[in-house]
C-alpha cells in the first residue's frame, strides 16, 4: 500500500516526537493537492480550448493535435505535471484525505467554463457536483484499506 | 447551447477507456522493482498508456462540442470503473462505504445531466 507510512491519527506509535513532522507532511501534503486541483482545471480549460480548434476531427488527426495545437499541448502538459504532484503528495500523504480534496476540481472547472466559455449553471448542474464531490470524498475515505 | 448527446456518449466512453488504462497502470505498478529504467520495459505499462492516450482522443472529441461543465464531471463516472474493476482483477473487497459512494457520484451524474438545457 502506498500510504503504509501514513499511520491513522490515533495509531500509538504518534508519539510526542513524531507528530510534529508528520503534521508538517500532512499540511504539505493538503497544499500539494489543492494545487494539484488548480493545475488540473487550469489543464481542462485549455484542453477544451484546444479542442474546439479541431477542424472535421479524425481519430489520427486529433492525437496529432496533441503536439500542433498549442492549447492542447500545454493542457496535456498541466495534466502530466499535475500526475507528478499528486504521486509526490501521495508519497507521505494519506489518500483518505488527499483523494477526495482532488474532486475540488470539479468545482473549479464549473466556475472557470462559466468564466472562459459563458457555460450556463443552474441548480441542477451545481447540485449534481456537489453530490459527485460528495461520494467522491465517500468512496475516498475506505481507499487506503 | 445543449450539450449534444454523442460529445457525452465520447466523454464516457473516454472514461472507461481510461480507468482500463489506470487498471493496466496498477498491474504494471506492481511489478515495479529495480528501478527507473525498467518503466520502460513493462509491458502492463506500456498498455496503460496506450489506453490512456486512446481516452484522451476520444476526451478531446468529445469536449469539441458542448459545455464543459456538463461534460467534465461525467468523468467521475471513471470512479465506478475502478471499483468494477478493483472488484474483478484486484479481488478488493465491495464495502457498504463504497457502494454508498458509487450510488452518490451516479446520483451526481444524473443531477448534472438534467441541467443540460
Amino acid at each position: 500500500m502506498m500510504n503504509d507510512s501514513g499511520g491513522s491519527l490515533s495509531s500509538p506509535a504518534d508519539s510526542a516526537g513524531v507528530e510534529p513532522r508528520r503534521a508538517v507532511d500532512r499540511r504539505k501534503g493538503i497544499a500539494l493537492v489543492v494545487a494539484c486541483t488548480a493545475l488540473g482545471a487550469a489543464g481542462q480549460i485549455l484542453i477544451k480550448t484546444g479542442a474546439e480548434r479541431l477542424v472535421h476531427p479524425t481519430l489520427w488527426s486529433t492525437f496529432l493535435g496533441f503536439f500542433t495545437i498549442p492549447p492542447l499541448f500545454a493542457g496535456y502538459c498541466l495534466y502530466a505535471l499535475m500526475t507528478v504532484l499528486f504521486i509526490f503528495a501521495l508519497k507521505d500523504g494519506e489518500l483518505s484525505i488527499l483523494y477526495p480534496i482532488i474532486s475540488l476540481t470539479y468545482v473549479w472547472v464549473a466556475g472557470l467554463s462559466v468564466w472562459f466559455f459563458h457555460d450556463t449553471l443552474n441548480w441542477a448542474k451545481l447540485a449534481g457536483i456537489v453530490i459527485i464531490v460528495t461520494g467522491v470524498a465517500v468512496l475516498g475515505k475506505d481507499a487506503h484499506k | 447551447m445543449k450539450t449534444p448527446v454523442e460529445s457525452m456518449v465520447l466523454v464516457l466512453a473516454a472514461s472507461f477507456l481510461g480507468s482500463i488504462g489506470a487498471g493496466f497502470l496498477k498491474a504494471g505498478a506492481a511489478k515495479l522493482h529495480g528501478g527507473l529504467r525498467y518503466l520502460f520495459l513493462n509491458f502492463k505499462l506500456a498498455i496503460g498508456v496506450v489506453f490512456f492516450v486512446g481516452s484522451s482522443v476520444l476526451y478531446v472529441l468529445g469536449v469539441k462540442h458542448g459545455q464543459l461543465s456538463v461534460l467534465y464531471p461525467l468523468v467521475s463516472l471513471s470512479y465506478i470503473w475502478a471499483l468494477v474493476w478493483a472488484r474483478i482483477f484486484f479481488k478488493e473487497k465491495f464495502t457498504f462505504r463504497k457502494l454508498a459512494g458509487l450510488c452518490l457520484i451516479l446520483l451526481g451524474i444524473l443531477f448534472v445531466g438534467l441541467g443540460n438545457r
